[in-house]
């Protein structure tokens, strides 16, 4: 099952030592089992719904009527089509360069840092060191960084990889940039935590048959760390794909930039218009679904995580 | 000879590289806390301790703080309470609802923020209920509670179920086993679960946008005031807290090494 990517499935080798549970079970799970309900499914059931309104024939802004109106859906496809296809080619890019960046820093710190435990401890500290400082700060930062007027730009320009008239903000780029950012830690924790276990000696034996370095990668450590991969990637494209602040245009984004975050913020507390933020943001949530679902299943390891 | 010691500096040399890159814009934030600035704060003019010292004359930031302390703590406790019970159950008992459990643990973390915010403030504004404290509250124990899980399930695995059979075998009730054996022996895992709970809550800026009417937390004060820019105060209190995490969990870590140290030598 799909679920079993965040380890949240259930191992069942265990069940040994599994008590049959009678009323403690029920006491310890009907809380949050119904606070879920409560807070997590009814929401999303009345995204639904309310994905199926019409305005209200009195014309009032923000008033609508349940019509099973699924035109919502065909608007918000035709009006929202750019936004999607930005978010999703966004949340593909960012995840891209993420796991580019991370898995040689996460196979550095969990296989060569694995003789020296302090240095290993206090990288780790390191990489998860962003997660203690506000995300939007971090990113403002970048924003004062790779200003019209910082020394990056003026290097773009005389490398003349940007016309005198083009900037770096405000670009799909610096949104994949920020996205990528700010997602590296959610990739490498899960990598790390993968190639923390690996066992070197398969390494070894891979060697001493004549497996050329190149080779013993790809046959080898890749497969094995195939499970960190799909947790990273899932954890790092879901959130970036429904994420908007990056792409914001008091952030590293413009007008040109916008997400379907984007425009669900916007529908939803601007323009009071409930049924078309809810259809989008049924959309996003389905699609994601989907993404995962064939994901998880082309990668083949649904089991093994 | 050579180019073989290049190959093998080649990964520690990225590495590092991946790191100064993570940490830069923390440092320029950490930086630009003690910029000489008036209003926006983004020409460096100069050094001053003028913003640590008197944070709270930006009484706008410090409400904000407020409010997000005030939220992260309460939203922990309750997140921290039901999430400790699902993740013993889920370990320790079999029970018919047990994918069902799973799955409604999975979703809320499969689920962008944006859907859950937009969901949740659909909901309270269908029932009428206005936005604010309580609403954000409600958020955050929502999106908390499958991580605490997560992490407190982690410890429950490592827990060894015949410390808890030797208890009850001595005559100790089921309520002071669980008091005396299981609830110590877990706390390592609930307490790193709570401070999770807590930095995501703190950190938490989508989901609360949208359920929080006109009450100010420190993301949103700087989601908003990123427009006409943000004063040099929030850097001062995003600095303070960051420093405060990285003094708690190196020094979690060095007393870890040295235990490990002295298991070692004995």
């Amino acid at each position: 099952m799909a679920f079993a990517a965040f380890g949240g499935g259930a191992p069942a080798k265990d069940n040994s030592t599994k008590r049959k549970g009678g009323p403690i079970v029920l006491a310890l799970i009907l809380p949050g089992l119904i606070y879920l309900g409560l807070f997590f499914m009814t929401p999303l059931v009345s995204l639904l719904v309310t994905a199926l309104e019409s305005p209200d024939p009195s014309g009032a802004i923000g008033a609508y009527f349940y019509d099973l109106n699924f035109g919502n859906f065909a608007t918000v496809l035709t009006d929202y089509m750019p936004q999607i296809l930005r978010s999703f080619g966004y949340a593909f890019a960012a995840t891209v360069f993420a796991l580019a960046i991370s898995y040689p820093l996460a196979y550095f710190i969990g296989v060569k840092l694995r003789t020296s435990p302090l240095i290993q401890r206090l990288m780790l500290t390191l990489v998860i060191a962003p997660f203690f400082i506000s995300f939007l700060l971090r990113t403002i930062a970048w924003k004062q960084l790779l200003s019209d007027d910082s020394g990056f730009v003026s290097l773009l320009h005389s490398l003349h990889i940007l016309a005198p008239s083009q900037f770096f903000l405000g670009s799909d780029a610096a949104v994949i940039f920020g996205l990528t950012y700010n997602f590296i830690p959610f990739m490498t924790l899960p990598l790390f935590t993968n190639l923390e276990r690996l066992d070197t000696r398969l390494l070894e034996a891979a060697s001493d048959l004549y497996a050329s370095p190149n080779k013993v990668f790809r046959k080898v450590t890749l497969p094995l760390s195939m499970p960190g991969i799909i947790s990273g990637t899932l954890l790092t494209f879901i959130p970036i794909a429904g994420d908007y602040v990056n792409a914001s245009r008091d952030f590293l984004g413009s007008s040109k930039t916008s997400m379907i975050g984007t425009m669900v913020e916007a529908d939803f507390l601007q323009n009071w218009n409930y049924p078309s933020a809810s259809a989008l943001s049924v959309l996003l949530m389905g699609l994601i679904l989907v993404m995962v679902t064939v994901y998880v299943r082309r990668s083949g390891t649904e089991d093994l995580l | 000879m050579r180019k073989f010691s290049l190959g093998k500096l080649a990964l520690p040399v990225y590495s590092v590289l991946a790191l100064v890159f993570l940490l830069t814009p923390i440092a320029y934030t950490i930086l630009f806390s003690f910029n000489d600035s008036t209003r926006s704060n983004t020409v460096w003019e100069g050094f001053t301790l003028r913003h640590w010292a008197q944070v709270c004359n930006r009484q706008d930031v410090c409400d904000a703080v407020t409010n997000s302390i005030v939220i992260g703590i309460i939203s922990t406790i309750f997140a921290t309470i039901l999430g400790t019970a699902l993740a013993i159950a889920l370990v320790r008992y079999s029970f018919r609802a047990r994918s069902l459990v799973s799955l409604s643990l999975f979703l809320p973390m499969a689920t962008p923020e944006v859907v859950l915010g937009a969901g949740l403030a659909g909901l309270f504004f269908n029932a009428g209920v206005g936005a604010g404290m309580v609403t954000i509250i409600i958020a955050h124990v929502m999106f908390c509670l499958s991580f605490v899980v997560v992490t407190v399930k982690a410890r429950v695995q490592t827990l060894d179920p015949t410390l808890e059979e030797a208890g009850a075998d001595l005559y100790a009730n089921p309520r002071q086993v669980f008091r005396k054996i299981t609830l110590p022996l877990l706390m390592p895992g609930i307490i790193s679960a709570a401070l999770l709970s807590f930095a995501l809550s703190f950190d938490d800026f989508i989901i609360t946008y949208f359920n929080s009417g006109s009450v100010s937390t420190f993301p949103k004060y700087i989601y908003v005031a990123a427009a006409r820019g943000v004063p040099a105060e929030a850097n001062v209190i995003a600095s303070a807290v960051f420093i405060l995490a990285i003094v708690i969990v190196l020094a979690t870590q060095i007393r870890g090494a040295i235990k490990r140290a002295k298991l070692a030598k004995s």
